[in-house]
């Protein structure tokens, strides 16, 4: 009795962690039909990631094994899922709920760690090559504009983004 | 003339000035204006949504206030850039709640959100204020014998509840505007399906998996070429052709092209001036059939 009352509350404790997130709200609804998986591009090709079953794990309050996975990272963004989902999870936008999560508990893939570095230098996450900008006026181009970096800086010391433990080898 | 600001991303600038160039001299000539403006950063793709989705909204919303400050809707040419900027401008828009939040975090940097102005794609710019007919006026090259494979693109049209494009399922506008410029758009299998590029740098060898799939359907189906909106797209299937070649030892050669470029080439603009020496895989059997 005393387990089951455990495990009871660890699944509500993840559960309401995922719902509290941006994106996460919509979790709970799922009844497990599949249709994400069979509309996925990814789990076609590989066994790697299956969105039905990081909800699933998800939702029985697996929060270790689900966050320290490589199963979120592989996500495609691509938004099949939620556009058939019958029930209305958001579940591309819950697994931005899950990484989220992931990336505050320090599972950080080395990527994501290059990412946050281009855009709090640069204000842009795919760095400009000089080599093109130098080529730009040969096309025709006008001279790049400045990205906004003070006012970016601002937001991301607002919002934390800047005290995230980026590191160089990332928990995959 | 109808003028927007012009959000140009990271992508384009940085690695293909072919789709700024042809999409530049494309939109001016057809009378639509386009202004640059300062201070505008990365839109906050998946990527940094993935990070954290908060500050993705207060910067792709930053950019919007931009816009706001100097009364012009947004024009996007990247679709993963549409789609942030989109998303969060409709989000916010709809939710007071969420606005609020996002403004109070805009405050420190002197900004207000205040939901009034546009997010477009520049097909939906030339769906509203050019038009098919007049579109098809401007048309001076005979493009009767190309067969294109078009690829919109996640992004162009999912989430549809936020991006209110075109139908998820079932979306025309692309294709039609293709058919405007006079080439037939074929049917290939998977065509709504991913190309798998956001998942480049993570897990390579799934994305090029995926790609592959794009390359070996397009090509089933007769395509000339592929047409793309999304440069991460057209990474995907263009460079992503070499390493096809290196990982699986195929060779496909399928040019891909942006939507931008064919409409430059459509409207009679000089291949020349186009920088198309930054495709990897050449555009000579395009280029052959527009006459």
């Amino acid at each position: 009795m005393e387990h089951e009352k455990e495990r009871k509350t660890s699944e509500a404790a993840f559960t309401d962690e995922i719902r509290s997130q941006l994106g996460g709200e919509t979790v709970a609804l799922c009844y497990q039909c599949g249709t994400c998986a069979s509309s996925c591009p990814v789990a076609r090709v590989t066994e790697r990631y299956n969105p039905r079953d990081v909800i699933r794990l998800s939702l029985l309050g697996q929060k270790q094994e689900v966050l320290s996975s490589d199963a979120i990272w592989l996500c495609s963004s691509c938004y099949n899922c939620q556009e058939r989902c019958p029930q209305k999870v958001e579940i591309a936008d819950v697994i931005y709920a899950l990484r989220n999560i992931a990336i505050k508990e320090g599972h950080i893939p080395n990527i994501y760690s290059e990412f946050a570095a281009g855009l709090m230098n640069e204000g842009r996450i795919v760095p400009i090559s000089k080599f093109v900008e130098k080529k730009r006026p040969e096309y025709g181009l006008p001279p790049l504009r400045p990205a906004g970096l003070d006012a970016l800086k601002k937001i991301l010391t607002a919002t934390g983004f800047d005290k995230i433990q980026w590191k160089k080898e990332g928990a995959q | 003339m109808t003028s927007y600001a012009l959000f140009l991303g990271c992508t384009i600038p940085a690695r293909q000035p072919q789709y700024e160039v042809s999409a530049r001299k494309a939109l001016t000539r057809l009378g639509i204006g386009l202004v640059d403006l300062d201070n505008m950063t990365c839109c906050a793709p998946p990527p940094l949504q993935s990070i954290d989705t908060e500050t993705s909204l207060a910067i792709a919303a930053h950019n919007i206030c931009l816009a706001e400050e100097a009364d012009l809707d947004i024009v996007t040419l990247c679709t993963g850039c549409f789609e942030s900027l989109a998303m969060a401008n409709n989000l916010l828009k709809e939710n007071s709640k969420l606005k609020a939040r996002v403004n109070k975090i805009l405050s420190n940097a002197g900004k207000e959100f205040k939901g009034t102005k546009e997010v477009k794609h520049y097909l939906k710019v030339l769906m509203d204020d050019v038009g098919l007919e007049r579109l098809k006026k401007n048309v001076v090259k005979d493009l009767s014998s190309l067969k294109v494979a078009s690829f919109s693109g996640c992004h162009l049209l999912r989430p549809s509840a936020l991006l209110k494009f075109d139908d998820p399922e079932r979306p025309h506008i692309f294709d039609d505007l293709i058919e405007a410029l006079g080439a037939k758009s074929i049917w290939y299998r998977n065509k709504l399906k991913c190309c798998g590029g956001l998942l480049r740098g993570y897990a390579d060898d799934v994305a090029l998996a995926i790609a592959r799939d794009k390359i070996v359907n397009t090509t089933k189906a007769g395509a000339d070429c592929i047409v793309t909106l999304c440069p991460f797209c057209f990474l995907t299937l263009d460079l992503g052709q070499m390493l096809i070649k290196s990982t699986y030892k195929e060779e496909y050669n399928i040019p891909v092209i942006h939507y931008a470029e064919l409409l430059s080439l459509a409207l009679g603009i000089d291949p020349k001036e186009l920088a198309l020496d930054f495709h990897k895989i050449r555009l000579d059997k395009v280029l052959n059939k527009i006459a």
